[in-house]
């Protein structure tokens, strides 16, 4: 025997932690609706699996809880035994030695107060409380329910135009989405259980790309019903078109000279050319809606006005404007808002940065906008400072990627504590405290706190607050929508209380969110809308989908979007991302595992024909 | 035609063609347990999975169709591996009581087992305990939860076909089964009783209540007079549960074996079809008359699945439905009454048995407005066709070696009008040759209303009334009757007079009917029926002579005083669950 050896991980060892990798994929995939006392069951088993052995509490008291809950899901538990499950996990919590005890108690504390009702439902009656569904993970997890399996398939059969008339059974933003959706369908995508999820924003960009100009469908009958929409955002055009499909007469008013909101002066074109999202305007008008631009609601026409000319009112007018610091300086001359620069942006009128430097502060999707703008429209440095650190940024990972590649740094862990002017008022530096990571909050990321070191001076010439967004709701106080927290309050069919006529939705009513949950709002907006006006016209799906191909294609790396070389595209705001291949796009949607039609999909649930 | 190969035969067959019937085009079988074609073809017991080449997992053969140059393999050994594992797992979490359970000897899963030689099974039995293998056993519809393998077909054929969605999927995972949608026990649901989801069912996890002992007590008290009645769709049925070829099973064979059994009287509920005519006719003629089906037309009430369905799914409409009381109903009241003083018994000793293709006659006969203070109950216990099948193998009896004997007079008389009851549309046919008649004082000719016949599970005529037109529908199937009800109510469709079955194809594919398992059997039964009305001596209800003397001797005339109390019925005299959602 030699005195010391080398570690090699064993032949099982790697074969385990393949499977832990496997398990972790499957995890994240978990069909929705499951039994949370079944799922808390096969929790406490894996936890009791890995304990050493050596401490009380963990090795029989997980074992015990594991048999409690069993009983609760074999009908013989009473309610007697939900208070001992949860002394039982208590003492483990408090008492087990390390953290495969006392974390493992405190998941099922977590879990037995959290679903409490569908533990004593399972006591009382035998029965599960909670919602037996088991849709196609893609389409349940869309907001708007676009049927992805449908358009992944006729992809796959070249059949590109039919799958941009599948999408807009749903959506009518297929092109802006294809491009900037931030596509919660992958998040589930069951074939992460096999590999990794299909990329199928980057397929639905093949589809557009590729399917030349698609008619819309035929309109109904008209109704003669009048439809105002407040704001021609993703939320307004898309109640704008299927309202528009059911025959009823639209008019839409945008207080900006442009249609697309947010689309238009929020996302750069690097991301979204101005021709993609033209496209997607250009159909939903073909429909017949009509369009009043440069025109304030509130200002150039009341609410009242709208309201007694209008059978009904959409209200989706956004999140226009932004959030302040509240530091010192921060209204000095070389201080911009996000909203600001993006809305310039969107209006031809892009400023001059060429040889600033620029301070970007906060570190979500936006913050990522502007650093990336800022570095193309010619600054010599741009910084991105941020008070927690890369990890708890809410921007998408590749966002973030992308901008590192691009050239701007990070300065984290500094909070931004005043601006510094020179003589003549214009900005000079960004003074930050730093911050050190802390203790998880109740939101469950750690909080940044006081680093307990000096202040820190970025010299700088343009800073940028990213920091949010805000809803003008004060006009529409005044003619008594309600509101919460800076929001408009609906409920979940868009109605707005107390105000029979008015609907409401998009960012407007969420606060700031993504694409395809404004898209969801509007859709669900001239839905109840029609309901409201007397009818129940019916979208369609009017697509034949192709049959599924018997087995499943075998494990297959996942088709990742390339992105042009950063030195060569921080020079222009063309696309960063090329599209894929014909013989990408091919393998992508083979991938596809037909979740509408395997499993659950040809029991029930696989295909919603229209809504 | 795609061309494929299976088993190394060369097989062509018609696009869209499974490969489980492609197959069978070649004299290959596959065996399956879940499928049920165009019902549920949703591949979960993985029992008729196939090798076909060039695909890296075992398919279902029940639901994917051929493609050319497929190359297909049933028995392969690791066709066959799957296949039996499947089947031994499916037997570890089943019941196997075979003798006990009625379906033994007409169970898929039986047949599947014994043909793949399972004599042991390798897994551990585990079967539902406690509340999870609960029933309430007085419900005329039981469900085994320890016999249920969870196929789906119960829902589906709940859902897709009699639109009533009584039974769901519930819990989740491995405790995942089949229950009352929307955690409802049984007698809290708006279940229409139509026993489809029996028929259905590929093994016995769903049975009708077995009633056959309380037959045996009344058969063995010397005090009681036992009457049995035949209902019209039982003679399309009955010798599928014994065995016998339609020629051998005649109603005729069934009178005999049941009067072997032991019953004093054997009648037909042609007769009381017959009445039901008279009675429906006449009320439907005045109420179209009065002007009152103006709106919304009158319902047949013969079929107690429908009742149930009109009365817990749209209430509102209830006053709607003829008052008439069923054909079994109306035999019961005439049994004890007319019939009684006739033989000169007192009708409470008198036990009224009837054999029904239906599953909520057990519920019909047991309702509260159906009883008379002087002589109980009209109907004392209802038979299913399976029950009374049961019944006469108890006894040891060979029907096929038996004569064929006519029913008992007067009760057992009847028309060829009264026998199509047993089909959809019969009961609007039946009820048109006799209106006709009572309109313009002459006889049609008999096959002149022929258009309400047919498959379609909702169709319309309309008919001339000495120059009146007469608008009618027929429907069958509860999911076409809530299209046909969901199309009156929106002012869609207008009809005078409408007949609806619950179940599809009429009473003759009826939930308490024989089971051949895979086999929709109501078409080819009711063409039964009208064989045998077409060769009828008499081919209209009023013309049934035990019927004219009833009304003379008793009755007086259809709607008479002594007809309006005996012969009908209070719809509003009782309730159920209504449907989910539904306010009274």
């Amino acid at each position: 025997m030699s005195r010391l050896n080398i570690d090699m991980p064993s032949q099982a060892q790697n074969v385990m932690d393949g499977l832990y990798r496997d398990l972790e994929r499957r995890l994240q995939v978990s069909p929705v609706g499951i039994c949370q006392v079944d799922m808390a069951s096969a929790f406490i088993k894996l936890c009791h699996a890995q304990t050493c052995g050596k401490c009380v509490p963990c090795r029989i008291g997980l074992g015990q809880l594991s048999k409690m809950v069993e009983s609760v899901l074999d009908g013989t538990a009473t309610m007697e035994t939900l208070t001992l499950i949860e002394k039982t996990a208590r003492v483990i919590a408090d008492s087990a030695d390390c953290a495969i005890g006392f974390e493992a108690a405190q998941m099922v504390l977590r879990g037995i107060k959290a679903f409490r009702a569908d533990y004593e439902s399972h006591v009382k009656t035998g029965h599960c409380a909670c919602g037996m569904d088991q849709p196609v993970p893609c389409v349940a997890a869309c907001p708007a329910h676009v049927d992805v399996p449908a358009y992944v398939a006729l992809i796959q059969e070249g059949r590109n135009a039919d799958a941009v008339r599948v999408i807009r059974k749903d959506n009518p933003f297929p092109s802006a989405c294809a491009y900037v959706c931030e596509h919660p369908c992958e998040h589930h995508c069951r074939r992460n259980m096999v590999d990794d999820s299909i990329n199928i924003c980057g397929l639905k960009r093949y589809a557009v790309d590729h399917a030349g100009t698609v008619p819309a469908p035929a309109k109904a009958e008209p109704t003669g019903k009048k439809i105002a929409v407040i704001g021609a955002g993703p939320s307004g055009l898309t109640a704008a078109y299927f309202l528009s499909l059911m025959g009823h007469k639209v008019v839409v008013y945008e207080q900006r000279p442009k249609l697309g909101g947010m689309l238009r002066y929020g996302i750069p074109r690097y991301r979204l050319p101005a021709a993609q999202l033209d496209s997607d305007i250009e159909n939903i008008l073909s429909t017949g809606v009509e369009v009043h631009t440069g025109v304030s609601v509130g200002k150039d026409i009341s609410m009242e006005e709208l309201e007694f000319s209008y059978d009904a009112v959409y209200v989706a007018i956004g999140a226009h404007t932004d959030k302040k610091l509240g530091i010192p300086g921060e209204d000095a001359e070389g201080v911009l808002s996000a909203v600001q620069l993006l809305r310039d942006m969107g209006e031809d009128r892009a400023p001059i940065f060429d040889g600033k430097r620029v301070c970007v502060i906060g570190g979500g999707n936006v913050a990522m906008d502007v650093v990336r703008t800022s570095i193309r429209l010619g600054a010599s440095s741009v910084k991105c400072m941020y008070r927690r650190r890369i990890d708890d940024m809410t921007a998408l990972p590749e966002e973030i990627e992308e901008a590192m590649a691009e050239g701007c740094d990070f300065e984290v862990l500094q909070s931004p504590v005043k601006i510094e002017t020179n003589e003549k008022g214009e900005v000079c530096a960004l003074w930050t405290r730093p911050q050190q990571i802390s203790l998880v909050g109740k939101d469950g990321r750690p909080r940044p706190v006081d680093a307990g070191v000096a202040d820190v001076r970025t010299p700088c010439d343009i800073v940028i607050v990213a920091i949010g967004q805000k809803i003008v709701v004060e006009p529409f106080e005044a003619v008594g929508l309600p509101s919460n927290r800076g929001v408009l309050v609906a409920d979940s069919a868009g109605r707005v209380t107390g105000k029979a006529k008015i609907f409401a939705g998009g960012d407007a009513v969420t606060g700031p969110a993504t694409v395809i949950r404004a898209i969801a709002g509007g859709k669900v907006a001239a839905a109840n809308i029609d309901e409201f006006l007397g009818y129940n016209h019916e979208i369609k799906l009017d697509v034949q989908v192709p049959p599924v191909h018997l087995s499943a294609s075998p494990a297959c790396g996942r088709v990742n979007l390339k992105a042009r070389p950063s030195d060569e595209r921080v020079k222009d705001f063309g696309p960063v991302l090329d599209g894929m291949s014909d013989a990408e796009a091919q393998q992508e949607a083979s991938r596809c595992l037909r979740c509408d039609y395997f499993g659950y999909g040809n029991f029930r649930g696989g295909r919603t024909f229209k809504w | 035609m795609v061309n494929l190969t299976i088993n190394g035969i060369a097989v062509s067959a018609p696009e869209g063609t499974t490969i489980k019937d492609a197959a069978q085009m070649a004299g290959i079988y596959v065996p399956s347990l879940c499928y049920f074609k165009d019902l549920n073809e949703i591949g979960a017991c993985r029992v008729c999975v196939v090798e076909v080449e060039g695909e890296s997992r075992l398919v279902p053969s029940c639901n994917t169709p051929v493609q050319e140059g497929m190359v297909v393999r049933t028995n392969s050994p690791r066709v066959r591996e799957a296949r039996r594992t499947n089947v031994e797992l499916i037997l570890s979490q089943h019941d196997c009581h075979c003798p006990t359970c009625v379906r033994s000897g007409n169970c898929s899963l039986q047949t599947i087992a014994n043909d793949l030689g399972i004599v042991e099974n390798p897994y551990e039995t585990e079967l539902p305990k406690g509340v999870f293998a609960q029933w309430n056993k007085d419900f005329p519809l039981i469900r085994d939860s320890k016999k249920c393998i969870k196929c789906m077909r119960c829902v589906q054929v709940c859902d897709k076909i009699q639109s009533l969605n009584i039974w769901d999927v519930t819990g989740t995972g491995g405790r995942t089964t089949v229950d009352v949608s929307l955690n409802r026990l049984i007698n809290e649901a708006d279940c229409s009783l139509c026993g489809q989801c029996i028929t259905h069912c590929p093994v016995g996890a769903l049975r009708e209540r077995d009633d056959t002992d309380r037959v045996r007590e009344a058969l063995a008290d010397p005090d009681v007079v036992t009457v049995v009645q035949i209902a019209p769709a039982v003679r399309t049925a009955w010798g599928e549960g014994l065995g016998l070829t339609h020629e051998q099973a005649t109603v005729e064979r069934l009178a005999a074996s049941l009067r072997r059994v032991g019953f004093d009287y054997v009648f037909d509920t042609v007769f009381s079809a017959d009445l039901t005519i008279m009675e429906e006719g006449t009320e439907f003629l005045e109420r179209f008359k009065s002007g009152e089906l103006k709106e919304f037309p009158m319902f047949t009430s013969c079929c107690p699945g429908w009742v149930r369905f009109m009365k817990s799914q749209y209430p509102e409409y209830t006053k709607f439905l003829s008052t008439s009381k069923s054909p079994q109903q109306m035999f019961g009241a005439t049994t004890k009454t007319w019939f009684a003083q006739k033989i000169g018994v007192d009708p409470k000793k008198i036990f009224c048995l009837s054999v029904m293709p239906c599953t909520a006659k057990k519920s019909e006969c047991d309702l509260p407005t159906m009883v008379n203070e002087a002589y109980g109950k009209d109907v004392d216990l209802v038979l299913t066709v399976r029950e009374v099948d049961r019944l006469i193998r108890s006894e040891n009896i060979k029907p096929a070696e038996l004569p064929e004997e006519p029913c008992d007079s007067p009760l057992g008389e009847g028309t060829g009008a009264g026998v199509i009851f047993g089909a959809t549309g019969g009961v609007m046919e039946a009820a048109l040759r006799s209106a006709y008649f009572l309109v313009t004082g002459k006889n049609p000719d008999a096959d002149a209303f022929k258009d309400v016949r047919g498959c379609e599970g909702w169709r319309e005529a309309t008919f001339d009334m000495a120059g009146i037109p007469v608008r009618c529908a027929v429907a069958s199937g509860l999911g076409n009757t809530r299209r046909l009800m969901e199309a009156l109510k929106a002012g869609k469709v207008h009809y005078d007079f409408v007949e609806i079955m619950a179940c599809p194809g009429g009473c003759s594919g009826g939930g308490g009917q024989p089971i051949q398992d895979g086999k929709e059997m109501a078409y080819v039964r009711g063409e039964i029926l009208y064989g045998l009305d077409k060769l009828a001596n008499v081919r209209f209800s009023h013309e049934n002579t035990a019927v004219q003397a009833l009304y003379n001797e008793y009755m007086e005339k259809p709607l008479s005083h002594r007809a309006e109390e005996l012969l009908h019925t209070d719809h509003f005299g009782w309730s159920l669950p209504l449907a989910p959602g539904k306010k009274a």
